[in-house]
């Protein structure tokens, strides 16, 4: 198989309107001919839902909740960046691209990044005209807050609940396409797998949750938006029903998955409290704008403070160490994520960390309230403050919030070419579920900016393409793989029902994210990937022959939906595990021990890494096939990233 | 780590659990016993206890909804000793936290109770009348593309203020359950209120209000008598103010309404 990234011939600033212009077209009066499923209602599939049925296609979108309003875009805190230069401080098209394919690394597409930054206005304009209410000046116009990795102000927020904002912006524009009934909604509606007929995406098998009914849904193309795998992990800041299953049935039937470990661990995240901990929280990177992050000096210090011979406000200044501003003088404590990641876990390691467990680092408004009161620190971080102390029951005004990195987001996705389409023609991913435009790490506030750029501006265009280039003949789940899929999805129903072992899907779940935590976390070597790997097989097995599960596939059955999920992150934290194994270099989120600078930052090998590694699934108990797609970069020059 | 107080004593509960099988089928209150729950638990981890227990005893776990567990999907949804999310202001379920019960407590756990929210399953609802009212005029009618410049639409702050703290609600359905009378005037008056505010949503702005109350009625959600529980138990704090400008949006609209039908 040749990967064919479909990037468009000419200079980076020409390519999207030239390729717009090339793309070929369906007729207004036969789109209405054309059915289109869209799998996952988040803002990257909300968004392709609402615009492809305002072009006329007819969409069927299916989600697992009971709303669309609740998929997990709704917890982004930060913001979303785009290329406004409203602050008249130097930003440009150019800077975020150039800040994205960066802060990736350089292990993104240039073309696909320079688009988005290119329709990253377009999405603050389209948001306003939905009635999103982002943050404003007393003017009248429109806020901006600082991120990670820029040096310019363009992040457009409201307060810490942007992601709500932004959902529920593109959930009404959905919903309007409900009422005119140009969407068919499928609410509590899984998908369990995709129909492949005569090589092309035709269809998905569905298992409503609620009756347990399994269907067949016929349609001339499909996309997936349904988010990113970082529940391999277990305890990550995802919801608690993200999961990978769309996505990796997709890749068991000929999809390939791109770049599976690349992982992101978020720097500020509420720390683990024990071991019933079912997930966690996130406290908006936005914070770093103003808190400060600090251990002691020393681990002496350090320890007195954890066994509570002293309390933190007794230590003096000049016995605080304030690591990211020592270390990193230009970006201070606005280093991107994966640098602010590392250097906490350096400072836990070397037994300065605070908290009973050691394993967290300070975020301290002190600074901050002294210079502007209370007051402003509340109007600007006052629902961030109260989840912290409804969570930790300590009080951020008084102490200085403990946080820890935590698994926030997975850059790694379904392989797609320019036109966000997979190796599955008909198949396409967006949004968090496939790639493209993050490489090795991704910058806050670039997620939300992503979803919606795939959704409104992109998947619009580039499904057209292929619509096109389709008969615009109805579609049936007549063709025997429809029977043939939904037999697979049957069976592996029957399969978990029936082992009857001692294990819960959540034991089964808390070994896997153990394992990937440890040997595929913050920092991987060689031989710890190893071990992972035979400890994944293991589990596996186990998992196979002693899973219990209780109650009947004919009703709403949690345990069963959770088992399920969990088979499929068994065999996608294999997946990482290999890609992890392979790329013999550090780069963004993927730090591997071997390969560090004498100061301890990621070592890249462009020369033999430059590449987008895409695994070709080759049936159970087989090795995937690597494919790679070699990155080339014609506007930025590789460089070490350097933040000091 | 343990939070502000490591040494705090783990807890031994009783709960008293609303499960019913179906849709179809009458439910009833069962009795479990949960010990050794730690203080830093929240309440839904201590649920996720329970249903280990169950699951290795081969009893069917209890189904509840949940997703992020951060507070902000509006997924979570129990009547937690008579009271929408429980006993603590301001807080959805997924939010509160074992520190705020005794040991020895007896936890009653219902499901939201209203003709418009059926239950699916034990603690579980179906709470799909909210997307219909939304479906019915809760938007501001513009396609993808062909909008003006955002910052061709000045807002003033306040404005903006006002109709984000409406625009925060979760949907979580907790005034309804909240309300004697079964009633969702606060959930469609947050977001009557966040369009009738800004200026993008005044074209729409009469057929709003007259469809999204006119679904509401449809949907058998009860009348509002101005009690205000919902506000009270709302845990994102949504206004009652709001419920008052959806009185006011409401009369004006049929006042001098377009619709003839």
């Amino acid at each position: 198989m040749k990967l064919e990234s479909k990037i468009p011939e000419g200079p980076l600033a020409e390519k999207w309107d030239k390729h717009k212009f090339n793309v070929k077209l369906v007729n207004p009066a036969n789109k209405r001919k054309y059915d289109v499923i869209v799998v996952g209602t988040g803002l990257a599939g909300a968004s392709a839902a609402a615009s492809l049925a305002e072009l006329g296609y007819n969409v069927k979108a299916f989600s697992f909740h009971d709303s669309p309003r609740r998929a997990h875009s709704i917890a982004a805190q930060g913001g979303i960046n785009a290329a406004k230069n409203y602050q008249n401080d130097g930003d440009s098209v150019y800077r975020l691209f150039y800040d994205t394919v960066k802060g990736g690394d350089y292990r993104a597409r240039e073309a696909n990044v320079y688009r988005l930054a290119q329709v990253s206005v377009n999405i603050i304009d389209q948001c306003v005209a939905q009635g999103v209410p982002f943050a404003r000046e007393y003017g009248g116009l429109l806020a901006n807050r600082s991120f990670g990795g820029a040096q310019v102000s363009r992040t457009f927020y409201a307060r810490g609940q942007t992601g709500q904002q932004l959902l529920l912006g593109a959930y009404s524009a959905l919903s309007r396409q409900i009422a005119y009934g140009k969407v068919k909604m499928y609410t509590r509606t899984e998908m369990l797998d995709l129909v492949i007929v005569d090589g092309q995406a035709r269809g998905i098998i569905t298992r409503n949750l609620i009756t347990g009914e399994i269907q067949q849904h016929a349609a001339h193309a499909v996309v997936l938006a349904t988010g990113g795998y970082g529940n391999v992990f277990y305890l990550s800041t995802n919801a608690k029903y993200s999961n990978a299953t769309a996505a990796w049935r997709a890749h068991k039937k000929g999809a390939l998955f791109a770049n599976p470990c690349f992982t992101q661990i978020h720097p500020t995240c509420i720390p683990v409290s024990g071991d019933y901990q079912s997930k966690l929280t996130l406290m908006s990177e936005s914070l770093r704008n103003d808190g400060r992050v600090w251990v002691p000096r020393t681990k002496e210090m350090a320890e007195r403070l954890r066994t509570g011979q002293v309390r933190v406000a007794d230590i003096p200044e000049e016995e605080r160490d304030y690591f990211l501003e020592r270390k990193y003088p230009a970006f201070g404590n606005l280093v991107p994520r994966d640098v602010a990641s590392r250097n906490a876990k350096m400072m836990c390691d070397e037994g300065r960390g605070v908290g009973t467990t050691g394993l967290a680092v300070f975020l301290d408004f002190a600074d901050s309230i002294k210079r502007n009161g209370a007051a402003w620190v509340d109007a600007k971080y006052g629902n961030l403050f109260a989840m912290y102390e409804k969570i930790t029951g300590e009080n951020p005004y008084e102490v200085p919030m403990r946080i820890y990195p935590a698994v926030h987001y997975t850059m790694g996705g379904l392989w797609v070419d320019y036109n966000l389409q997979t190796t599955i023609p008909g198949l396409y991913a967006t949004g968090e579920c496939n790639f493209s435009d993050h490489g090795a790490n991704r910058l806050g506030a670039s997620a939300l900016m992503q979803g919606l750029a795939d959704g409104y501006f992109v998947i619009p265009y580039t499904i057209g393409d292929y619509l096109a280039q389709t008969a615009p003949k109805p579609v049936t789940t007549e063709h025997p793989a429809f029977n043939e899929a939904e037999a697979n999805v049957r069976a592996q129903i029957q399969k978990l029902l029936s082992i009857n072992g001692t294990r819960t899907p959540d034991d089964f779940h808390k070994a896997l994210g153990h394992i990937m935590w440890e040997k595929c976390g913050m920092a991987r070597s060689a031989e710890g990937l190893q071990q992972a790997k035979a400890e994944i097989q293991k589990l596996r097995r186990e998992f196979w022959q002693d899973l219990k599960v209780v109650g009947t596939g004919e009703e709403l059955n949690q345990t069963l939906e959770k088992a399920a999920r969990v088979a499929d992150f068994i065999e996608l934290g294999e997946l990482m595990v290999d890609d992890a194994y392979h790329r013999n270099e550090s780069c963004g989120g993927h730090f591997r021990e071997e390969y560090q600078t004498p100061e301890g930052e990621a070592l890249r090998d462009d020369e033999h890494f430059a590449y987008v590694a895409a695994w070709e699934y080759q049936g159970e108990n087989s090795p995937e096939l690597l494919h790679k797609e070699d990155l080339v970069f014609e506007n930025v020059k590789l460089t070490q990233r350097s933040y000091k | 780590m343990a939070g502000s107080n490591p040494n705090a004593k783990p807890l031994n509960l009783t709960l008293k659990v609303w499960r019913q099988k179906n849709r179809n089928t009458n439910g009833q209150m069962v009795d479990y016993q949960v010990r050794d729950i730690s203080q830093e638990m929240s309440f839904l981890e201590m649920l996720d206890v329970l249903n280990e227990d169950l699951l290795r005893k081969g009893e069917e776990p209890v189904a509840f909804d949940h997703d992020c567990r951060e507070g902000i999907c509006g997924s979570c949804n129990l009547f937690i000793n008579g009271r929408a999310h429980g006993p603590e202001p301001g807080t959805t379920t997924c939010q509160l936290h074992m520190r705020k019960f005794n040991d020895g407590d007896t936890i009653t756990i219902e499901p939201w109770r209203a003709e418009a929210f059926p239950v699916n399953k034990d603690l579980s609802v179906d709470r799909s009348a909210f997307d219909r009212i939304i479906q019915a005029g809760g938007y501001v009618s513009v396609n993808t593309g062909g909008v003006p410049d955002a910052n061709e639409i000045p807002i003033p702050k306040s404005i903006a203020d006002q109709a984000f703290d409406a625009a925060t609600c979760i949907g979580c359905g907790a005034c309804v359950a909240a309300c004697k009378n079964a009633s969702a005037m606060l959930f469609v008056s947050a977001k009557v209120s966040q369009l009738a505010l800004l200026p993008q949503g005044q074209v729409e702005r009469k057929q709003r209000v007259e469809n999204m109350v006119a679904q509401m009625d449809k949907e058998g959600f009860g009348a509002c008598t101005n009690i205000g529980s919902c506000a009270a138990e709302c845990p994102v704090g949504i206004s009652l103010e709001n419920i008052a400008i959806l009185n006011r949006e409401f009369l004006a609209a049929k006042a001098t309404s377009n619709n003839l039908a």
